[in-house]
């Protein structure tokens, strides 16, 4: 088994399910030459032009396109270059590709995914940092997943691929080269709708997906070293449909709850996650359930200092697990 | 005796094509009527038909071939769906939005047309979004190596939206088997055609995509079918896209819930209406002695028996269980 960066694993992902199935097909923005974080690298040396096919730039006819090719027999992978650019293409994933199963009576399904970098912490100022999960987390009919490490990626971007629904998948763009893990050669995939503990504790359930998910395991290293709290840090993985169940189990023991995301706090989807703790483990509840995410400002200002100073972080995030902890 | 495929201007069509592309013309004009009467009675919530676009609708799809080639329809094309091989039952019971309606079991407004087995892809409301579904269709069909052709239907309206450049642009790029069909009726419901852009003939637009456009009489039903048939050999020959702009006039309000008084007068309404796809085809039909007057008159008894029936049938049909209205969200895996 080989360590591997995400942007690798996602590689993996695409080329193994294009050699198992040839059905899939990749298409979007410079997706031909390895696309700008080269995660579709080499696919055009292996399966061709056509398979993986540079589109004009043109969001709304990329996704429009990959919902046509999926009603007349394949699975289309679109890529959206940045989540930041998948506004144009709303439209389509909205009021197409979510709706078209249940509008039919069950008749027509879109068997898609559309892949797109999202997050912050990268310098990308107002147009390459947003959060869209929220957008899509609301509409019902479409999968929503959040994948900031090799492993998830690689396993998820699998079952997103082969799920007969469509599915937006959220790379984490500062996790693409953030740090390598061990990630399998062979065949796996990660169920979606599955949360995962991803650290084990007894006096507070944090739970956050995407990057975020790392900064809460650094920072709950942290208490736990100074001030002997125990966390226990939940990556959702997949936001809609999500693991409300995972969650609730864990609270329930536990009996506080810490939400992390880097999207902005209001209507975020971290909101969704407090309403459905404080309605269905109210009674377990011996503290405030909290969020702490970036404040209501466009993400995310270019400047590094004012980019640092709106994100959470690890200090952030073990700043106001003590604040949770001593409630 | 004469035959029939010697008239000038059949378009080698035998006697009883000819009769049939009356019919269906017929059939979409009474399935409107029918509806927007239905409306008016407190049966169905909502009518949204294309009276005034038979010609336009039924001379493209007669030039398909149905089950293999796909249509990507919009709100107003009765005449595209009943050709292709819906049923007035069919979407009358979508029209009452009955549970058997195969358009939507009662889910989507009425004129949303969808048939797997006929490739009337389900469709929406904001309009021009399908419009790329029938440029990825033929991707996929070109791909797979097959000979299908999409056709994408929408209005003069929608010819506005950015979608449709973007998807006119990709189907010229990879000469995909599409072909555009814009029903210009000269209004976005109040909107006139003025309005919306500043050239005359929006088929010039295909220049630009690298492809063949033509602006025809929409209200001639051969013309229609000739620039068709064209297309689709064109496309099925693998030589890529046609935009054709069918100049039609919608004689009734937008929908049930419009009143087109506001913005067009009865005079001009009643001008077109003189020189309406039915009348003139029918009189086309009855001067190369296609069809009598009298058989004529029995091609439309014919087509109103059936909606008579079928309008009887879908009363009565049960309307949908509450119970279902959470299923297919998602395709529900065995």
């Amino acid at each position: 088994m080989a360590e591997k960066t995400m942007v690798e694993a996602i590689r993996d992902a695409l080329s193994e399910e294009m050699r198992r199935d040839e059905r899939v097909f990749v298409l979007g923005e410079d997706v031909g030459g390895g696309g700008v974080f080269r995660a579709t690298d080499g696919l055009r040396d292996e399966f061709g032009e056509e398979r993986c096919m540079d589109t004009p730039l043109a969001e709304a006819a990329i996704v429009g396109a990959a919902i046509g090719a999926s009603i007349n027999g394949l699975l289309p992978v679109a890529e959206i270059q940045f989540a930041d650019f998948i506004h144009p293409a709303f439209d389509q994933i909205v009021s197409e590709a979510a709706r078209l199963h249940y509008r039919s009576n069950g008749a027509w399904s879109c068997p898609i995914t559309v892949r797109t970098p999202y997050g912050a912490g990268i310098h990308g100022g107002p147009y390459h940092s947003q959060s869209i999960e929220a957008f899509y987390a609301h509409v019902p009919g479409l999968k929503v997943i959040c994948v900031a490490s090799p492993y998830d990626a690689k396993g998820l971007l699998k079952s997103a691929i082969r799920d007969p629904n469509p599915v937006v998948f959220l790379e984490h763009k500062k996790a693409y080269r953030l740090f390598r893990e061990e990630v399998p050669d062979d065949d796996y995939t990660i169920p979606i709708g599955a949360a995962e503990t991803k650290r084990e504790g007894l006096d507070m359930t944090l739970v956050t997906y995407g990057l975020m998910t790392r900064y809460s395991l650094e920072a709950a290293e942290e208490v736990q070293g100074d001030g002997g709290v125990s966390v226990e840090v939940i990556d959702l993985r997949t936001v809609s449909p999500w693991d409300k169940e995972h969650v609730l189990e864990s609270v329930r023991k536990t009996g506080k709850a810490l939400i992390v995301y880097e999207d902005n706090i209001s209507g975020g989807f971290g909101a969704e996650v407090a309403a459905t703790i404080a309605e269905d483990a109210f009674e377990f509840l011996d503290g405030p359930v909290t969020r702490i995410a970036s404040p209501d400002v466009p993400l995310a200002p270019y400047s590094g200092i004012l980019e640092e100073h709106i994100l959470p972080n690890a200090e952030k995030i073990a700043a106001g697990i003590r604040k949770l902890a001593a409630f | 005796m004469v035959s029939v495929s010697d008239v000038p201007g059949a378009q080698g069509l035998n006697k009883g094509q000819l009769r049939e592309l009356y019919y269906k013309m017929f059939l979409a004009r009474s399935v409107g009527e029918r509806e927007r009467m239905l409306n008016r009675m407190g049966k169905g919530p909502f009518a949204v038909t294309g009276e005034g676009h038979e010609a336009a609708q039924v001379g493209t799809a007669y030039a398909m071939t149905p089950g293999k080639d796909w249509a990507l329809t919009y709100y107003r094309d009765i005449g595209v769906a009943l050709t292709l091989g819906m049923t007035p039952q069919d979407l009358l019971l979508a029209h009452l939005a009955r549970a058997e309606s195969i358009e939507s079991g009662g889910r989507n407004m009425p004129s949303h047309f969808s048939s797997v087995d006929l490739r009337i892809v389900s469709g929406s409301a904001p309009v021009a979004t399908q419009v790329p579904h029938a440029v990825g269709i033929a991707l996929a069909s070109k791909m797979r190596g097959l000979d299908e052709v999409a056709v994408a239907y929408f209005g003069d309206g929608a010819a506005s939206v950015g979608v449709v450049h973007e998807s006119m642009n990709l189907a010229g790029v990879h000469k995909l088997a599409v072909i555009f069909v814009c029903e210009n009726n000269q209004y976005a419901i109040s909107v006139p055609a003025s309005k919306q852009a500043a050239i005359t003939d929006l088929s010039i637009r295909a220049q630009g995509y690298g492809f063949p456009g033509v602006t025809v009489d929409g209200n001639d039903v051969l013309t229609v079918y000739s620039a068709a048939k064209e297309a689709v050999k064109r496309a099925r020959a693998g030589d890529g896209p046609t935009f054709i702009e069918a100049k039609t006039y919608r004689l009734v309000p937008h929908t049930s819930d419009d009143d087109d008084r506001r913005y067009r007068s009865r005079e001009e309404v009643e001008e077109w209406e003189k020189n309406g796809p039915l009348v003139r085809f029918r009189t086309w039909l009855e001067g190369n002695g296609v069809a009598s007057k009298g058989e004529i008159d029995e091609i439309e008894a014919t087509a109103t028996a059936e909606i008579d029936a079928a309008t009887e049938y879908a009363e009565a049909a049960p309307t949908p269980d509450p119970a279902t209205a959470m299923r297919h969200v998602f395709v529900e895996e065995e």
